[in-house]
């Protein structure tokens, strides 16, 4: 197949070369962008929480006294063991993808001048840590004694468990066993490390800091009260979660259930996610509606150079020219064009990626998603040129003979 | 003359049905898709109180203690208890207003319900006058409800509909918490976009902002009295350090109370600076503010912006579809010119027969607007489907959409521009048709 005929014919008509081979560069540029987003969503929707997602469910009460909030601890406790198939009930300040309770900056020393960032402080009650279903790392789990009374939101010093993500971030390259961090006046001592734990939201430090999270044992009490962890088999939890919201209204008749909070959480996951994944999906319709507005462009100047062409093309099967010369001939013609297309558009996916990275918290686009978004376009560009190449091989000889 | 080029410019675009289609479904796409984000954006990027958001203003005064040597911490989103009502209790502007928020057990004793936990916005008299809120039945609490710490309230008209079914509850009981309050108003539907009036934290949030734009309170109580009866005090911003146990709200380290202020003019605003400015000074010398010069005073669309209110997910959809728009329009470009240059043998002989250059090029763009009009009424309903589509989302924003009439007509406006712009080359083109050529090979 010869270029060098098609190169001429382009060049006659190079006005609407350049306006496709733009609307292909764009088409690249955006292609590739959308795609990496979907990825970056979707990756962030595969968070590992680090606990037994599909056993766990939450409780929460809000509204009631807080002085008989012991009461209502040991109340509602006791009470909702006696639940068929509920094999726990543990006091905790929040779960995983539930609403945030312990939110704090740390620092590294006493006097606090060495910030650290801001992290999420799991304040559980004995039976948190084997209910969750931690994978304990190195160090111990909580022991009895690690479990103290508390007068404020935190144990005024503890003996901590920290996520794996949150010790690298901490103490980069060394043996986080033992060491020690202050929020304020409060102290903690690190004894053990999980392989995940995430915080119920990613916080102000962005996607990255989703597992910065510390398990603090501490005892139930005024200060821990509300929310329950409940764990029962998969199987049998949405209807433990159900006889327990039963059991509330008498357990606990002067407190109010937070619907939207007490669910299971995988439900709770779910709705945390919700917003990214319609913007997956919404991307991925942008992208589909992309290649088929650059498709049915490509197919309507297809077709009309087809229709131009008529007599040349039947010149040229006069003189010798086979159906599949004429049909390769569209062809080799669309895929210059598209070439070009897609070279320009690497260039512009790049400056696009660069953009948004300075807009939102972006990764460098990877380079792999460049030649995947170009056989793409490639791909579209010979789909959509085969019905009017198709038309063009079907041109009879005798067309050269007409005028006009 | 324009009548005669809409005839052809209709023939033309009935001669080649395929080639039209594709054309109008690419514009009505492209707007149908920009448009929708583009009055979401619209929606949430508008100004809560058109004409008077001007003259309100959100002070601030840095109440943390911590040292901050590089002059780096911006005030708090909220500021501590004392800051906040000495600088109302001054009472140095036209209208001012406290704000506090909390979250309190509420029953309707002579309804039969369920307790719910209802927001509470605490607040003083100026706030319904100052954000010009609308009443249904009654009215607010006055000045001196204020400061005899009158357990009175206003609700929403939502809680209205839930407890009492809509009907006028003016002088009727809610018991919040463990207290009875006389309901004096019961406020009309009002949803200001966003909610602007307790919005804080945004530059912490990652750029999910949508619930900036939920419903107001429930609740309305007087600032005074709603904290004889919610001990707890209001829900803090943050806290400098942890409050000691058992103290009270009115002392503890932590930010929860806003204030708003209205000033009349540029005089009256400057005044306020200065007497902000003068108040931290004068708490440094006492030794309860560090940082005095940390005063600000944005006004309520500064406070917006600064707060970044439309979610970050809304601005990469916009982005998005005006790129899409733009290949739409490369396309349509692509079209018309070979459109306009497949008939050149018939823009030639107009051309012979006396039809100047510009006489060709207005033809062409007559053609190009009327694709264009038939374009956005394609778009027009693609961003009626596209709102629809968005209000079946569960985001806070949902139940603002609609299609006001500014963007209605923005949407026609922006297609025939569109198609406009697209039309301008491929008719510049065919304008310069060379005439003999074309003749010749007729």
């Amino acid at each position: 197949m010869q270029i060098q005929p098609v190169l001429a014919a382009l060049r006659r008509h190079r006005l609407a070369t350049i306006l496709i081979v733009m609307e292909i560069a764009l088409a690249c540029a955006v292609l590739c962008n959308a795609c990496f987003l979907i990825a970056s969503r979707i990756q962030m929707t595969h968070v590992d929480s680090g606990v037994d997602e599909s056993s766990l469910a939450t409780i929460k009460l809000t509204g009631y006294d807080e002085a008989k909030a012991s009461d209502l601890n040991a109340r509602v406790t006791s009470g909702l063991r006696e639940i068929p198939g509920m094999q726990s009930v543990s006091v905790i300040n929040e779960v995983p993808f539930g609403e945030t309770a312990g939110n704090a900056g740390i620092t590294l020393d006493s006097a606090g001048q060495k910030f650290a960032g801001v992290v999420d402080f799991y304040v559980a009650g004995p039976g948190n840590f084997e209910a969750l279903g931690l994978q304990l790392i190195s160090g111990r789990a909580p022991r009895a004694d690690d479990f103290q009374p508390m007068k404020a939101f935190l144990p005024s010093s503890a003996n901590v468990i920290v996520s794996r993500s949150l010790a690298e971030h901490l103490w980069p390259d060394t043996d986080p066993l033992g060491k020690e961090f202050w929020c304020g006046d409060f102290h903690f001592r690190v004894t053990g490390v999980v392989a995940h734990l995430a915080r119920p939201s990613a916080g102000e430090g962005g996607p990255g800091t989703i597992e910065w999270s510390v398990f603090t044992p501490a005892q139930p009490g005024a200060n821990l009260s509300g929310v329950y962890l409940l764990r029962a088999d998969p199987a049998q939890l949405p209807r433990v979660l159900r006889d327990a919201r039963a059991a509330i209204a008498k357990l606990a008749p002067d407190a109010v259930v937070e619907q939207q909070a007490s669910q299971t959480i995988g439900d709770l996951r779910q709705v945390y996610f919700r917003q990214d994944r319609i913007m997956a999906g919404m991307l991925l319709g942008v992208i589909v509606a992309l290649l088929l507005v650059t498709a049915l462009g490509l197919v309507g100047l297809a077709s009309f150079w087809v229709q131009q062409r008529r007599r040349q093309i039947g010149i040229r099967r006069a003189i010798g020219a086979t159906r599949g010369d004429i049909l390769r001939y569209f062809q080799t013609e669309n895929f210059l064009i598209v070439t070009l297309g897609i070279a320009l558009g690497m260039l512009l996916a790049y400056a696009l990626n660069l953009l948004l990275m300075t807009q939102y918290e972006l990764p460098r686009l990877p380079l792999y998603y460049l030649p995947a978004g170009a056989l793409i376009l490639w791909g579209l560009g010979q789909l959509a040129v085969l019905g009017p190449a198709l038309r063009a091989a079907a041109v009879p000889p005798v067309v050269a003979t007409r005028s006009g | 003359m324009f009548g005669y080029y809409l005839n052809l410019a209709l023939r033309s675009l009935m001669r080649n049905k395929m080639l039209t289609a594709l054309m109008v479904i690419a514009i009505a796409v492209g707007i149908g898709a920009s448009m929708t984000t583009l009055t979401v954006m619209h929606l949430l990027s508008g100004d809560p109180l058109p004409g008077r958001s001007q003259h309100i203003f959100y002070p601030q005064v840095d109440p943390s203690p911590l040292p901050d040597p590089e002059n780096t911490h911006k005030p708090w989103d909220m500021m501590d208890y004392r800051s906040a009502t000495d600088l109302w209790s001054a009472h140095r502007a036209d209208r001012q207003a406290l704000i506090g928020r909390s979250a309190l057990r509420l029953t309707a004793p002579d309804m039969n319900q369920p307790p719910l936990m209802a927001q509470v916005l605490s607040t003083t008299s100026d706030f319904f006058p100052m954000f010009a809120v609308p009443f249904q039945y009654g009215d607010s609490w006055q000045p001196q409800d204020d400061q005899q710490r009158t357990r009175v309230a206003v609700i929403s008209s939502d809680l209205n509909i839930k407890l009492f079914g809509g009907a006028n509850s003016v002088g009727r009981t809610l018991r919040l918490k463990d207290s009875d309050v006389r309901i004096i108003g019961v406020l009309a539907p009002w949803r200001p976009s966003p909610q602007f009036y307790d919005l804080v934290g945004g530059r912490f949030s990652n750029g999910q902002t949508a619930d900036f734009y939920s419903k107001p309170q429930e609740v309305f109580m007087p600032f005074s009295s709603s904290l004889d009866i919610n001990t707890d005090g209001f829900m803090a911003f943050t806290c400098w350090r942890a409050p000691d146990p058992g103290s009270s709200m009115t002392t503890s380290p932590c930010v929860s109370v806003a204030l708003w202020v209205e000033l009349g003019n540029a005089a009256k605003v400057a005044d306020y600076k200065a007497f902000i400015t003068d108040y931290a000074t004068q708490q440094k010398a006492l030794g309860r503010l560090t940082h005095a010069d940390n005063t600000r005073m944005p006004s309520l669309m500064q406070w917006l912006d600064f707060n970044q209110v439309v979610p970050s997910d809304v601005r990469l959809q916009t982005w998005l579809a005006f790129a899409f728009l733009l290949i739409c329009l490369f396309n349509t470009v692509g079209l018309l010119l070979a459109k306009f240059l497949h008939r050149s043998g018939e823009i030639g002989v107009r051309r012979a027969l006396g039809a100047t250059r510009g006489a060709v090029l207005t033809q062409c763009l007559v053609e190009a607007g009327l694709i264009g009009l038939i374009g956005g009424f394609g778009g027009w309903l693609l961003t009626l489907l596209g709102l629809a589509l968005i209000r079946q989302q569960p985001v806070a924003y949902a139940d603002l959409l609609h299609l006001d009439s500014t963007m209605f007509l923005a949407t026609f406006v922006m297609a025939i521009v569109a198609s406009l712009l697209a039309g301008a080359v491929p008719a510049w083109r065919a304008s310069r048709v060379a005439l003999g050529l074309q003749l010749k090979t007729l």
